[in-house]
């Protein structure tokens, strides 16, 4: 039998509307519609079968739980407070935060501790607000675009931080997802084997946003 | 046993509140949509089961659909001014940093203390439960440390949440959308379609399309852990290990690395390119992904050269 490619039909609405910059709620319901008719299911089917997966999959909605903490320390000048302790700590530059960041995200990360940070829990009140104050002090005539490119890289030291540390750790998803792939090929390794190589990326991750870090405080 | 159920309850119940206090919001721009939104989730959260997994689906698509009218908009949540916000920065000054402090603390805690009490704590949701509990207990310190109004909580979050807007449901549909790939065999095509792209014997242009295969595809699924099984099944193991001999461990702990480097560019990682994007206020929704993308090609690079150069001795 040879393979039907119909199902494909879902990827290719996806590239086409993340491309277009079309509403990605929208691009979601198309691509299940695509791929789930390609695959010869029915309308109706196609409907339980995203309701199946979307009640399955709760779970990633219940960090939300965050933001009501985060809006009531917000409520009494957390925000505030981050910006007014970075604009007297004149040593404490954008790019030396993010760096200190990036590094201590990687360590803990590394060690486990994914949860203790994040874009609702540190990025929004703490490390965005702290950078933004530090660009405003050290460059007193910045731009929006330019402040919210500082913000943005705050975003992204977030996320090079935890995905270039947490494979360190034994215990993580994604280290146990190929320790089980392997082994249903009859491949036995140990964890401690798989994230050891691990390590020479985080390194290596450090060292190219560290860099483009360390540039942008440079640049001005 | 405190697991799942007791944190989708909480969840809902939050939802909830949002709901009425949009429906309660005056000058809310779209009061009936907003409330509507968070109702629907509320009851997704608090009564999914009973549902069905037709019900469940109907009940996206009226997400979906009040999304695209325009919810969850945005209200006027009761919050401080910002010269109320610097005042209580400089009479609190850096105290205020303490109780940021709650939720880490103790899902660092639950971490280690969870697992010793047995059967208190479902072994598989420590990580949520303590995030969970982190916040509870953080929202009841804040509210006996500073007195805001009782309905503050409900207030500030939905404040929030508003600025987030329809991206709150964006990371959950996405999960459900990579299920139904699953379902309907998207992952086996790319699979089976995966080593044709291999010219015969060149172990170069096997690792560059596995690596690239593995950065391609968690582009376009939005999660590394998707992609893996696929082009591991593809071309990792029948043409990197079995095939040329390579190390399964190099293979498979770089290659995932490799997929991590496809998640920096992918708008359909929503939690961590698009969801921070609105958290922040940014208006170019991709603005973190452009932040990351001159680091995720070097180091996909780096990944490359490192099977290439270290797989294979």
């Amino acid at each position: 039998m040879t393979l039907s490619l119909w199902p494909l039909v879902g990827i290719a609405i996806v590239v086409i509307g993340f491309a277009i910059r079309a509403h990605p709620l929208a691009v979601v319901i198309a691509a299940a519609f695509g791929s789930g008719l390609g695959a010869g299911l029915s309308i109706p089917e196609v409907i339980a079968a995203m309701g199946k997966a979307f009640h399955q999959n709760r779970y990633v909605s219940v960090p939300w739980l965050t933001l009501p903490v985060i809006g009531l320390l917000e409520r009494a000048g957390l925000q505030e407070q981050a910006s007014a302790l970075i604009s007297r700590t004149r040593a404490a530059t954008a790019s030396r935060i993010l760096l200190i960041y990036l590094g201590l995200r990687q360590i803990t990360a590394a060690l486990g501790l994914t949860q203790i940070a994040g874009h609702a829990q540190t990025v929004r009140p703490l490390l965005a607000p702290m950078v933004e104050a530090a660009s405003e002090r050290d460059n007193p005539a910045i731009t929006e675009p330019e402040r919210n490119d500082v913000k943005a890289m705050a975003a992204a030291t977030d996320n090079v931080g935890i995905f270039f540390g947490e494979d360190i750790f034994l215990a993580i998803a994604s280290i146990l997802l190929i320790k089980g792939f392997l082994e249903s090929a009859n491949i036995i390794v140990q964890p401690l084997e798989l994230s050891v190589w691990a390590i020479p990326t985080a390194i290596a991750a450090f060292a190219v946003h560290g860099t483009r870090l360390w540039r942008m405080g440079r640049a001005k | 046993m405190i697991g799942l159920p007791a944190l989708y309850a909480l969840t809902g119940l939050m939802f909830g509140g949002w709901a009425i206090a949009t429906l309660l919001d005056r000058g809310h721009g779209k009061r009936l949509a907003g409330a509507a939104f968070w109702g629907l989730l509320a009851v997704e959260f608090l009564a999914g089961d009973a549902l069905g997994d037709m019900g469940n689906g109907v009940l996206l698509l009226a997400l979906v659909a009040l999304a695209l009218a325009g919810a969850p908009g945005k209200g006027q949540a009761a919050t401080t001014t910002p010269a109320e916000r610097q005042a209580s920065a400089r009479r609190r000054g850096n105290r205020l940093f303490l109780p940021a402090l709650i939720m880490p603390g103790v899902a660092l805690a639950g971490t280690f203390v969870f697992p010793a009490l047995g059967n208190l704590v479902d072994p598989k949701q420590v990580t949520l439960v303590s995030l969970g509990l982190g916040a509870l207990i953080a929202v009841a310190v804040l509210m006996i440390w500073l007195r805001p109004p009782n309905s503050a909580p409900v207030g500030e979050g939905r404040r929030l949440a508003e600025g987030v807007g329809w991206a709150m449901v964006l990371p959950q549909l996405l999960a459900s959308l990579g299920a139904l790939f699953t379902v309907t065999g998207v992952g086996d095509i790319v699979g089976s379609l995966a080593p044709l792209a291999i010219p015969d014997g060149s172990r170069l242009a096997a690792v560059v399309a596995f690596t690239g295969g593995m950065a391609v595809f968690t582009i376009l699924m939005g999660n590394a852990f998707a992609a893996f099984p696929v082009l591991m099944g593809g071309i990792g193991l029948p043409v990197l290990v079995q095939a040329m001999g390579a190390s399964p461990v190099v293979v498979g702990a770089v290659g995932m690395l490799a997929g991590f480097c496809g998640t920096l560019l992918s708008p359909m990682a929503a939690n961590f390119n698009i969801v921070p994007a609105a958290l922040l206020g940014l208006p170019d929704r991709y603005a973190v992904i452009r932040a990351q993308w001159a680091t995720a090609v070097p180091l996909w690079l780096f990944n490359t050269a490192m099977i290439w150069g270290f797989a294979f001795r």
